[in-house]
């Protein structure tokens, strides 16, 4: 069963200090850089567009596209910019291949670099995660140590600076724009397109943004090949994945597997939802896709098949609920996350999840009327899709999609009086006897 | 580069609600709208501020993006530009619009305090507005059955001593925010904090203080921001509003004067897209109150048998005036100084008083330091330009490639043109150069390239650059240059060398008006030369007396050393403040020498309290009139308060002439204007004529400064007058004065390190003691004090500007 594991990224994480230089480059780390070298930049892009690497950070454009839309011929700098922001609840892929795999991110900044013709990188990682910054920070210097960053790199005559950069700590600085702003040094909203990063990015040069683990999927693919990666996964969503299941498994973690792989394979990867309770609902890319159920457990999960069932395949963050876990509950925590974390700039997404936080509340304290649900739906719709940004969408998605498949469930909470479950018995530790 | 070429427009056609619309390429769907007769709600969307799409509330339907595609969601039309073949669905014609636009207010207004009934702006808001036109009838966030909770804030927050900050009310669209870094280039308000908590907001220790702060206030599309001076005074539906032009300087730019019950209460910027746009300096706006002071004049006085003013009524007034100036004109004549205040039609009533009663053409508007060589420059080079006439325009500055200012800085003396400037900067289109003792703030912001030139090496310093400049450039010269001689020459010769254009730049209202108008000793109305023999039989025609005197008469200077040697023996003088003056002592000393003095002002001032007969005039509110601003623009008013007691200067200067039996011909400010346009401005083909011999009242300055050895603390003296300081139109407002800038001395690090941080001035005239602040690049042994922030000015208390005066620490003083 294993079998239908791919692991790239996360191949090397169960070795003795992994995030060494020397463990990494026993395993043919860095070999891809002469590959890399030996070819001309654009043979790089468009053999990454041959791949079909779609971006791992939600949104799925094509990278190699991406890399072509970089006007050559403007005299500004060129930059690229790894996000590394990961704050979606729920996501927990990026944080754990940097520290497992930490080279394999810097190796894709050199080759991803030389391709777009940047000679500064930078990595901006999410703030809080100061651990993961480090580890980074000292793969970076080993790198430049090894002669893989600086000067003339491998006598290329190719020079690459890579700076890592710790954010501040706002879920908006991942929306990459917003951390263009963090990034040079001003408040993180975002900002207007046209322009795009492509034209006018950092410090108004052309400017490429990337998730942690598409840039980290490069070196692979310069080693073996496109037709290597695009014999993974499906037609239109190709290679391997990093899958995060979290919550009511009994083998929480990242599994690295062919995109397309379904909920009900990765399970048993995991061993199964918790012991002696049912899959009740699930969020396939994280808390801004809309929610499946137990029905979507044979629904590939590629671009294509999740956003055909309704949903979106976005970070592949698996949060798994059980028949223990009230949703209106779920739904109100999300809720107040959108809250705490709109930026602030547009109206729908700053006053929506406002409203929306209240509205829930009674909900779950079992006040108001069915009319209520209604007014919710219609409340997101002048959201979704109004906003300034995605943030503000993806507030939405846990509301109108739980209300889509529990609607008897909030309705519950009104003829209950409040929330019909015992929040204790969803705990990790529900069943143990704990005193204080 | 080649002169501009003739714009050709790509337009682009789009169809908006069913009707086809071309416009400009890059044209924003929400403007295009407008061409239709489409209003589309918009809050954060300003036309002259760079588009955010932050409120959301313009969304349209766009069910073809020009492509045969149509966007999936709603766009906000604030942002988009059209494309050829666009098909756009506004909430006129679309659900989808429509709602999307009743949701976006629906969420404004749930953390709104909804307090329109004691809220400033309640009646002429555009959220209370716009909630009618496009949002719903009834809340359903705080109704019955949901009663949410509104975010809260403690209230309300000063951004600076003026502006006041209910944040409880924003809705935080960024106008004010982008207005501040944008246009004014003060960028001292920011957002601050996320989510509902996201707030404008300023560091703790840098308050908004801009010279433009007041403009937010009135582009906030909510009641957030108030000002300390009208907060709660007022409903706008109470009320009048009577368009203006602003009083403070030569710019010329449009306000809305707003007034109730005979009381104005506040002055808003008018829309003029030639002049101010939508802007306006917060002297413009805030400075009011002068004009209704306790001391303002409010009936004649006459100088009675024992010595002391009594009031008189009119008629006596006017008897008792022309009895004195007819006694002073036999005792060697009368002198008229006008000030530079005076509407156009007040300035021609004095011009022709001096020339039809007083038979003089001693007369001169300049209160100030001047010379002969600018007298001619004005003759030669100003008068009767203007737009159409060879004039620069403010659409010229924004058109130049190159703008060269010497002896102005626009921030402090001409806030419109240096907003103008800013905006063409910005864009990209046009490089300052300033030849100035050092880098202000308002050049800083201007990215100007400083050319670092002491006062008094103009000259050379315009030569120098005069290589760089074609007919691209525009110079615009100051009135500060009237005192370096040769600056004026050489300003003229290089314009004409290099084709480079020219405009001069006066700092008051009334400047630019009183030239064309004949207050001066060489010109006559209409731009006649006083030494034209057939200008003067034009003009003596026109007012039907027999002749005009024939020789050009005494300069402000002249006139104050005629009445000290007691050459003449009386004055007229109108607004004229001595501490302005070339001499503050010697202007003093004259009006005291004078046999006879009249006097005409709005307020009681100490040349009133020294006058023989005193007129009360009115203030611009009063009175009808027209200001001609730097650019020889008209810029005409009307009364905005009717006050049948405040009678403008033409007025009382009749009722003189009448008793004098000579009758100027007009009593009201209808038939000057009449009379004005009919004697219109000098025909040029005679101009060019007798061009020569013209202006060859004086002869080429030198440009010989005093070099003087520098003894030890010598130093030049730079000044100007800052836009907020004690000027006396400013009075009256507290929290106007406390944003003016903390009068310093700026010096040289090198001064800073021997003199310490508090500094005594000394020169010919007194001293002055006042901090001193480092100026990295001020020009070596030159010294900048503000002309008219501390004491009763630098011309009065201390020396002339561009003279050497000592400078010293002032032991003790400090600490
Ligand atoms: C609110 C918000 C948060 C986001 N956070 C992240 C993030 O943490 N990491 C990330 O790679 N992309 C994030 N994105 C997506 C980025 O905007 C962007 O699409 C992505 O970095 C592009 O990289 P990719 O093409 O390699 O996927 C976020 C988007 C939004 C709207
Ligand atoms: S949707 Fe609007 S308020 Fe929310 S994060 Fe994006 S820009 Fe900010
Ligand atoms: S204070 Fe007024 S102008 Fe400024 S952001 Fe708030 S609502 Fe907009
Ligand atoms: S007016 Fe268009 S988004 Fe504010």
């Amino acid at each position: 069963m294993t079998d239908v594991l791919t692991p790239v990224l996360t191949d090397i994480w169960d070795a003795e200090q992994a995030w060494k230089l020397a463990t990494y480059a026993e395993r043919g780390g860095y070999a891809a850089l002469d590959a890399a070298f030996a070819m001309s930049p654009d043979d790089i892009i468009t053999a990454v567009k041959d791949s079909g690497l779609r971006g791992r950070g939600g949104a799925g454009f094509p990278t190699g596209m991406k890399w072509s839309f970089i006007p050559q011929d403007n005299p500004k700098p060129k930059y690229l910019v790894v996000n590394a922001d990961e704050s979606e609840p729920g996501t927990c892929k990026d944080i754990p291949l940097m520290m497992g795999n930490p080279h394999v991110l810097v190796e894709g900044v050199i080759i991803s670099s030389y391709a777009i013709r940047a000679n500064k990188a930078f990595i901006y990682i999410r703030g809080e995660v100061v651990h993961v910054i480090r580890r980074v920070q000292a793969a970076v210097e080993e790198a430049y140590a090894a002669g893989h960053l600086g000067k003339d790199i491998h006598g290329s005559g190719y020079d690459l600076d890579v700076v890592v950069h710790a954010g501040a700590g706002a879920y908006i600085c991942g929306e990459e724009t917003a951390l263009l702003e963090g990034l040079e040094g001003r408040r993180g909203q975002p900002r207007l397109r046209p322009p795009f990063p492509a034209v006018a990015g950092l410090y108004a040069s052309p400017t490429v943004i990337n998730n942690v683990e598409s840039i980290a999927s490069v070196p692979a693919i310069v080693k073996n090949g496109a037709a290597w990666f695009g014999a993974m996964g499906t037609e239109k969503s190709k290679g391997h994945g990093i899958f995060s299941l979290s919550g009511h498994v009994r083998k929480p973690g990242q599994y690295e597997a062919p995109l397309g792989i379904t909920l009900r394979e990765l399970l048993d990867l995991a061993g199964g939802v918790r012991e002696g309770h049912q899959l009740k609902f699930w969020t396939p890319g994280g808390s801004s896709t809309p929610l499946f159920t137990d029905q979507h457990l044979d629904v590939p999960l590629d671009f294509e098949g999740v956003a055909g069932a309704g949903s979106m395949l976005g970070t592949r963050a698996l949060q798994i609920f059980d028949d223990t876990v009230c949703v209106v509950r779920a739904v109100l925590r999300w809720t107040e996350f959108y809250q705490h974390e709109s930026c602030g700039k547009c109206t729908p997404c700053r006053e929506g999840t406002w409203w929306l936080a209240q509205a829930l509340t009674r909900l779950e304290n079992g006040q108001g009327s069915e009319a209520d649900l209604d007014q919710l739906i219609d409340q997101c719709d002048n959201i979704l899709g109004r906003a300034f940004c995605a943030l503000g969408d993806g507030a939405t998605s846990p509301v109108t999609s739980s209300i889509q498949y529990f609607r008897e469930e909030y309705l519950a909470h009104l003829s209950h009086g409040g929330c019909p479950f015992d929040p204790a018995r969803s705990t990790a530790w529900a069943g143990t006897e704990v005193s204080a | 580069m080649s002169a501009p070429e003739i714009e050709k427009t790509d337009l682009v056609t789009v169809t908006i609600d069913g009707v086809q619309v071309s416009v400009p390429k890059d044209t924003l769907v929400i403007r295009a709208a407008e061409q239709v007769g489409v209003q589309i709600p918009r809050f954060c969307d300003h036309p002259l501020l760079a588009p955010v799409g932050a409120c959301r509330q313009c969304l349209v339907d766009v069910p073809d993006a020009g492509n045969g595609r149509g966007f999936p969601k709603p766009q906000a039309s604030c942002t988009l530009p059209v494309a050829e073949g666009m098909v756009v669905s506004t909430q006129v014609s679309s659900p989808v619009a429509d709602k999307a636009q009743q949701g976006v207010m629906e969420l404004l207004l749930i953390n709104h305090p909804l307090d329109c009934p004691v809220c400033d702006k309640g009646g002429e808001c555009p959220l209370q507005n716009q909630a009618m036109s496009n949002g719903r009838g009834e809340s359903r966030f705080s109704d019955d059955r949901n009663r949410g909770v509104k975010r809260t804030f403690p209230k309300p927050i000063n951004l600076s001593p003026m502006v006041l900050l209910d944040r409880e009310r924003c809705i935080v669209c960024q106008r004010c925010t982008r207005f501040a870094d944008e246009i004014a280039g003060d960028p001292f308000i920011a957002l601050v904090e996320r989510g509902v908590q996201q707030q404008i907001g300023i560091a703790e220790d840098a308050p908004f203080l801009s010279y433009f702060s007041g403009n937010v206030i009135q582009i906030c599309p909510v009641g957030a921001l108030t000002s300390e001076q009208y907060r709660f005074r007022s409903r706008p539906f109470d009320l009048v509003s009577t368009p203006g032009v602003a009083e403070h300087d030569a710019c010329g730019s449009a306000i809305r004067v707003d007034h109730r019950r005979g009381t104005v209460l506040r002055r808003q910027a008018g829309d003029d897209p030639a002049v101010n746009e939508e802007w306006i300096s917060d002297k413009d706006r805030f400075a009011f109150a002068y004009a209704q002071a306790d001391d303002r004049l409010t009936y004649p006085q006459v100088r009675d048998e024992d010595g002391a003013l009594r009031p008189a009524s009119w008629p006596e007034a006017f008897t008792v005036a022309a009895r004195g100036l007819a006694a002073a004109k036999a005792a060697g004549g009368v002198g008229v100084l006008t000030g530079g205040r005076l509407s156009a039609e007040d300035a021609y009533a004095y011009a022709k008083l001096a020339r039809v009663a007083l038979d003089t053409n001693d007369i001169d508007f300049r209160a100030r330091p001047l010379s002969a060589e600018e007298a001619d420059f004005l003759a030669s080079h100003v008068v009767l330009t203007g737009p159409g006439a060879g004039g620069v325009t403010y659409a010229d500055l924004e058109s130049a490639a190159t703008v060269v200012l010497v002896g102005l800085e626009p921030e402090d003396e001409a806030a419109a043109i240096f907003l103008r400037l800013r905006k063409s900067v910005r864009a990209g289109g046009t490089e300052v150069i300033s030849l100035a003792p050092f880098t202000t703030r308002g050049l800083a912001k201007l990215g100007a390239r400083l050319v670092p030139t002491a006062p008094g090496d103009e000259p050379a310093a315009l030569r120098a650059l005069a290589g760089e400049l074609d007919a691209t450039a525009v110079l615009l010269v100051g009135e500060r240059l009237a005192v370096v001689p040769g600056a004026l020459s050489a300003a003229a010769e290089i314009a004409a060398a290099t084709g480079a254009r020219l405009a001069w730049v006066p700092r008051r209202a009334g400047d630019r008006g009183a030239i064309e108008a004949g207050c001066l000793p060489t010109l006559l109305p209409g731009g006649r030369p006083v030494a034209d023999a057939g200008a003067r039989v034009d003009v003596a025609a026109a007012w039907g007396v027999d002749a005009l005197p024939a020789t050009p008469g005494r300069d402000a200077d002249g006139i104050v050393a005629a009445l000290v040697a007691g050459a003449l023996g009386g004055l007229v003088v109108g607004g004229v403040d001595p501490d302005d003056t070339a001499d503050p002592a010697a202007t003093r000393a004259a009006i005291d020498a004078a046999g006879f003095v009249v006097a005409l002002d709005v307020r009681r001032t100490e040349v009133t309290d020294r006058a023989d007969v005193v007129f009360p005039v009115a203030p611009t509110t009063d009175k009808s009139g027209t200001f001609v601003n730097w650019e020889g623009r008209l810029r005409p008013w009307e009364a905005a308060l009717r006050n049948p007691a405040s009678l403008p200067e033409l007025r009382a200067l009749a009722g003189i002439a009448d008793e004098l039996g000579a009758s100027l011909g007009f009593r009201t400010v209808d038939e000057v204007r009449a009379e004005m346009a009919q004697l219109g401005p000098w025909d040029r083909t005679d101009r060019e004529r007798s061009e020569p011999g013209l202006s060859g009242t004086t002869k080429p300055p030198s440009e010989a400064r005093d070099d003087a050895v520098r003894a030890d603390g010598a130093v030049r003296l730079a000044t100007w007058k800052q836009l907020l300081d004690n000027g006396s139109l400013q009075e009256g407002d507290k929290y106007l004065k406390a944003t003016a800038r903390t009068p310093v001395a700026l010096v040289t690090p090198d001064a800073y390190d021997r003199y310490g941080p508090t500094v005594t001035l000394t020169g010919d005239r007194g001293s002055m003691t006042l901090p001193a602040e480092i100026c990295d690049d001020l020009v070596d042994g030159v010294v900048w004090v503000p002309a008219n922030s501390v004491g009763n000015g630098v011309l009065a208390d201390l020396a002339s500007p561009g003279t050497t005066v000592t400078i010293a620490g002032a032991e003790g003083v400090h600490g």
